[in-house]
């Protein structure tokens, strides 16, 4: 196990710059996710601390050895790859084994790692089977067991759940939230699945666009996104958001367009008149009968999920998201009112993207 | 149930293969009819699929009175050393053309393309004048080194393409559980890529087993000649022994079958089936 520092880290392909500059600490024993929107970067910022990809400035440690200029073999670490990666023409044990008997490791020593590898991912019965006779779940668990047969420093995982079915996928989460609860190992987890991350996560790292634009625990960047992207960026349905100026007057509101104006808790710390994009999710979206204090708004569409209801209503000419766990709320065609609970408003500056208080 | 229009095109399709077969195996059948048909019959009975009366004897004469057997040997040392030679730096190019970017790539990818683009008449004179201050003229050591010179581009290409097809993961994984490049090639990309360098080596092989034109022009004695020049020996300023020459043919066929019967498990394509996501 080690902690991995990584210092200004860029990365370009000539003159293309994909990474801008990445700093991330990663403690020991800790469950690191990356998300972000396709072609962010994250499987390059992955591939870099692998050793597959030339760091192109900056700095990667891994438990305080500067790792740059390091072969992949030389760092110790485990990687599943999102296609798997396994070789047709051996065994799975042959496939678990291989990076011990490139290790030299003594035979004993490897039946028995890779025995308890097979047993913790119910390999067993399959250990002699070639990678063609599996099914797309049990190739999965063939490259999780190939990486967990050695104690590596750290392990890292570039969308490994990707392939499967939603059935298999909530299944093997499960399991590889109980496999680093086991091995406590240093592991950084790349992921496109808002629940994967939200679950599996110690801390979400969120990119876009080749910068880290937050790092927290998962509730602290859904509960206080630090700006617009990751405000959009995590939950589902996505929250709302509405452009407004700021009104320091009668203790602080947004004005909307239409001349609709939402009450603050506060006085918010910006300048009267300032340009700010108020943002509410979806779930905290009030909806009532109208009479009731709030905005009028028309119901446009209602689709249940079974677990509950989102309603898209349109007001003040936008259109608003609200997601209810009752069902029958309003059917299409209603006029509801709708307001914004102050303690549920995000304001986010609508020049810099970021947010305010 | 199979429909009466479905039915039809079936027998088409399996007609027109067999046409088409037919067509392509002929010239081999009628080589064997010829071996065996005994000098007198040959002109005297016309046209006919099979002779009246077969014999072996043009085989007998071949092995035991003429220079084949030399020939034969010459041919083998030949063709098994270039397709070897070939086979293994075609790999190593073609596996430094999939998966590196270095400088000058595109030049020598150019260069390579334009060795393809000449006949080979145009290049055996210079070849000539190359290889005889150096004592390779009329040596098998020359033939070889003309046929890996050019069977190499072509064959590197075509080894580029067997290594573009397995996924660069593969070895990306292998080399983080602890390889260095070089085995990872070794260990888990060559062993994949043999269905490729089964079908190099043959191609290979094929070409310089049947190769005439230089061998005719850069060996001129009896000790260094392959069979295809051999060949040549049966037609004389007056007369074509074709009973002697087909079964000569036929001997020669022997070689390439069993290399081809060899090689054939390896040329069965699907090894990589399973690599990733299924
Ligand atoms: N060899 C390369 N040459 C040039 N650009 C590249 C190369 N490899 C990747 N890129 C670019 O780098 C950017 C980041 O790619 P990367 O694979 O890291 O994205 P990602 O965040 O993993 O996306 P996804 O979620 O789709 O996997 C992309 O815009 C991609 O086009
Ligand atoms: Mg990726």
């Amino acid at each position: 196990m080690a902690s991995i520092d990584i210092t200004d880290v860029r990365k370009a392909y000539g003159s293309t710059k994909i990474l801008h500059g990445v700093d991330l600490t990663i403690k020991d024993g800790e469950f690191v996710v990356l998300v972000g929107p396709s072609g962010c970067g994250k499987s390059t910022l992955l591939r870099m601390i692998a050793g597959l990809e030339d760091i192109s400035s900056g700095e990667i440690r891994i438990g305080g050895r500067i790792v740059n200029d390091l072969d992949p073999k030389d760092r110790d670490i485990a990687m599943v790859f999102q296609s798997y990666a396994l070789y047709p023409h051996m065994t799975v044990a042959d496939n678990m084994s291989y990076s011990l008997r490139l290790r030299k490791t003594a035979k004993e020593k490897i039946a028995s790692a890779i025995s308890g590898a097979a047993a913790k991912l119910s390999l067993t019965p399959l250990m002699e089977r070639r990678p063609k006779a599996l099914s797309g779940g049990q190739r999965q668990r063939v490259a999780m067991g190939r990486a967990i047969v050695r104690s590596p420093k750290a392990f890292l995982f570039d969308e490994p759940l990707s392939n499967l079915d939603a059935r298999l996928r909530e299944h093997m989460r499960g399991e590889i939230k109980k496999l680093h609860q086991d091995l406590g190992a240093t592991s950084i987890y790349v992921t496109h699945d808002q629940i994967e991350a939200m679950t599996l996560a110690d801390r979400i790292v969120a990119m876009n666009a080749g910068l880290v634009q937050q790092v927290g625990s998962p509730l602290d960047l859904y509960d206080r996104p630090a700006n617009l992207f990751v405000a959009g960026f995590m939950g589902s349905p996505a929250m709302n958001m509405f452009e407004g100026t700021y009104r320091a007057a009668n203790g602080g509101t947004v004005e909307l367009a239409q001349g609709v104006v939402v009450p603050l808790a506060g006085p918010a710390p910006t300048a009267d008149g300032t340009k700010l994009t108020l943002g509410i999710r979806p779930e905290h979206v009030l909806v009532g009968k109208t009479g009731l204090e709030g905005i009028q708004a028309l119901i446009d569409l209602v689709e249940p999920t079974g677990f509950g209801t989102i309603l898209h209503a349109s007001a003040f000419g936008a259109d608003v998201k609200a997601f209810s766990l009752e069902r029958g709320v309003a059917v299409r065609g209603d006029t509801v009112s709708v307001s914004f609970p102050v303690e549920r408003i995000h304001l986010f500056d609508t020049a810099t993207g970021s947010r305010i208080g | 149930m199979i429909r009466p229009k479905r039915l039809g095109m079936t027998i088409a399709h399996r007609a027109a293969i067999l046409v088409y077969v037919a067509f392509a195996l002929f010239p081999l059948y009628w080589l064997v009819k010829v071996s065996v048909t005994p000098n007198d019959l040959l002109y005297s009975e016309g046209v006919k699929m099979w002779p009246s009366r077969a014999t072996l004897d043009h085989f007998a004469f071949v092995l035991e009175h003429s220079d084949f057997p030399l020939f034969f040997r010459n041919s083998m040392i030949v063709s098994v050393s270039t397709a070897f030679i070939v086979t293994i730096l075609s790999s190593i190019g073609g596996y430094a053309l999939s998966r590196f970017t270095f400088r000058g790539k595109f030049w020598i990818v150019g260069l390579m393309l334009l060795t393809q683009m000449f006949p080979l008449v145009m290049l055996i004179a210079p070849i000539f004048k190359m290889l005889s201050p150096l004592g390779l003229t009329n040596s098998l050591s020359g033939l070889i080194l003309v046929y890996v010179a050019f069977n190499v581009p072509f064959a590197t290409f075509l080894m580029q393409s067997f290594f573009d097809g397995i996924p660069k993961d593969l070895e990306e994984a292998a080399m983080i559980d602890g390889a260095t490049r070089f085995m990872a090639f070794r260990q888990i990309i060559l062993p994949l890529t043999l269905p490729g360098m089964a079908a190099t080596l043959g191609f290979v092989f094929t070409a310089a087993w049947s190769e005439l034109l230089f061998a005719l022009m850069l060996i001129s004695g009896v000790d260094a000649s392959t069979f295809p020049v051999g060949l040549l020996s049966f037609v004389s300023k007056f007369s074509v022994d074709f009973g002697q020459m087909m079964a000569a043919g036929v001997l020669a066929l022997i070689p390439a079958c069993i290399f081809f019967l060899l090689i054939q498990r390896y040329l069965v394509q699907g090894l990589t089936a399973g690599a990733v996501k299924g």
